[in-house]
């Protein structure tokens, strides 16, 4: 089972500094869904720059089926906070561009991207720039752009941030359907106690100064859900509700624990 | 109670109001200044020679195109200085995209051409004319150079500061789908700095045509600033303020131009 692995991981910047992360381990593989939640500070998105390549960790390792990252790979596809489209190009033609850096044939990486833009819910929409779209449908066009690459690995830093909640009610079911179509890894930076539950194989929640992980939980939810049961009766059973507030409880934690 | 159908028409005004009225304000500002123009000549404020009436500059204007003046036709002067400020536009356009993108990307670039454009940047034209005619002679090439000398500055700076519009995580966005180097340039920087490189164009002709006169001081035969010359030297002030006038027009077209161009080709500028 291919594997995105961080070993140990600790990353600084600068020998006075407190450490960003701290021995941090996190292992992801394909089919997982895991989430990470802190509070600000806790390293959150320095352990998805970490996973993208974006930064080297100052010790530790940081590998992919054993072999060490040296940088961004397309094995793994970066959804951002910020949507980080490209305004001067149309929305298909976003979608399209990992295959066009790749050096695919146009045709055919306008005929994948069309095939991703529809299984976000943006079919017909390829036409438009992207300052025509809603603040939902431009993530839409991240995560497709991401997935048209095929990624092994998904790696999203709080994509759904900046959405009203019934935006990302529906975002969260798609991004379930998407993660078991793609086959792919995902990891989830978010802030969100609620949707880290719910999408989630695994939460992991860290806590600052330094960054470390301090708890774990395995659920089941998101499977639960893409196997056919309700997503708002599972959100109100009481194993869901106890989870949220054990992982809140995590968040929240005192200092003492040092 | 009436409230209600009252509220459909007041809305629409404000999408009819938006069409014309700097346009409008505009051409009332140029009817009014040239209206004092023709009250000052009427009215004898300033002798004829120093200031002829619009009519007679545009007289100066028809006899320029069907008889010609100084040696040629207006059009051939026209597309004279038309093909110099154009040719140096795109020579500079060759040279200083080029050069905007090594100082934003390279610090190597940076500190080899920074200080060089820094240098260029503030000097007059009339300063380095004497200096390029020594170099490389009276012909075409010196008066292109001296033009495009001055365009350079605002190309290079304009396009080293618009490739830093593009964001931390589009750029990490290229980097993570595996974009080269090369690929970074063509796919996300320039790009990014198209708006801004628009803008140093229009800085660029503005600097082109405040060079051109400079440019046809020595040994032209043809050209807008030759023909202004010529008639200032026997005082044909009327010929002088049409000559003005079509440069003036001339500027305003092309920047008209780059206008169209941006809202045509770049829609999404300054809406990212």
């Amino acid at each position: 089972m291919p594997s995105l692995r961080l070993s140990q991981v600790s990353l600084h910047y600068g020998p006075a500094a407190l450490p960003v992360l701290q021995n941090v381990t996190l292992n992801l593989d394909r089919g997982e869904f895991v989430s990470v939640i802190g509070r600000s500070g806790s390293g959150k998105t320095s352990l998805l720059n970490l996973a993208a390549g974006f930064v080297a960790p100052s010790a530790g390792r940081v590998e992919i089926d054993g072999n060490p990252v040296t940088g961004p790979g397309p094995e793994r596809a970066v959804v951002f906070q910020d949507d980080a489209l490209f305004p001067w190009r149309r929305v298909i033609d976003n979608v399209a561009l990992p295959l066009k850096l790749a050096g695919i044939p146009r045709a055919e990486r306008l005929e994948r991207a069309r095939h991703w833009l529809a299984e976000v819910g943006l079919a017909g929409q390829g036409g438009k720039f992207v300052w025509q779209l809603s603040g939902g449908q431009r993530q839409r066009v991240g995560i497709a752009r991401a997935l048209t690459a095929r990624p092994r690995f998904l790696l999203m830093d709080e994509p759904l941030g900046a959405l009203d909640a019934m935006t990302r009610d529906q975002m969260h079911e798609l991004l379930l359907k998407l993660w078991q179509e793609s086959h792919a890894g995902a990891l989830l930076i978010t802030h969100s106690v609620e949707e880290a539950a719910f999408l989630s194989t695994s939460v992991v929640v860290l806590a600052p100064e330094p960054g470390r992980i301090v708890h774990v939980e395995e659920l089941d939810f998101g499977r639960r859900f893409l196997a056919g049961e309700d997503p708002r009766a599972l959100k109100s059973e009481p194993a869901f509700i106890a989870a949220r507030e054990r992982l809140l409880a995590a968040i929240h934690e005192k200092e003492t624990a040092r | 109670m009436t409230d209600i159908p009252l509220e459909q028409p007041q809305a629409e005004p404000a999408a009819r109001r938006r069409l014309p009225w700097g346009a409008l304000i505009g051409v009332a500002t140029i009817a009014a200044l040239v209206g004092l123009w023709a009250l000052a000549t009427v009215l004898g404020w300033a002798s004829p020679v120093f200031l002829p009436s619009p009519a007679r500059v545009w007289a100066a204007l028809g006899r320029a195109a069907t008889d010609g003046y100084a040696n040629a036709t207006l059009w051939a002067h026209m597309g004279a200085s038309l093909w110099r400020v154009f040719t140096a536009l795109f020579f500079t356009l060759l040279v200083g995209i080029p050069a905007g993108l090594l100082i934003a990307t390279s610090r190597i670039g940076r500190g080899i051409l920074d200080p060089l454009v820094e240098f260029i940047r503030p000097l007059p034209p009339l300063a380095y004319l004497p200096l390029i005619i020594i170099w490389f002679g009276i012909g075409e090439p010196s008066k292109v150079l001296v033009i495009a000398i001055a365009m350079l500055a605002p190309i290079v700076i304009s396009t080293a500061s618009g490739v830093r519009a593009a964001t931390e995580s589009q750029i990490r966005a290229a980097r993570a789908f595996g974009a080269t180097r090369g690929q970074m340039i063509t796919e996300v920087m320039l790009p990014a700095a198209l708006p801004s490189i628009l803008t140093g164009i229009r800085i660029a002709l503005g600097a082109g045509w405040t060079t051109l006169v400079a440019a046809e001081l020595v040994a032209a035969t043809r050209g807008l600033g030759y023909m202004i010359q010529s008639a200032a030297q026997f005082l044909v002030t009327d010929m002088v303020i049409a000559g003005i006038l079509v440069i003036s027009a001339l500027a305003t077209i092309s920047e008209l131009a780059l206008r169209l161009v941006e809202r045509r080709f770049l829609p999404w500028i300054g809406r990212a």
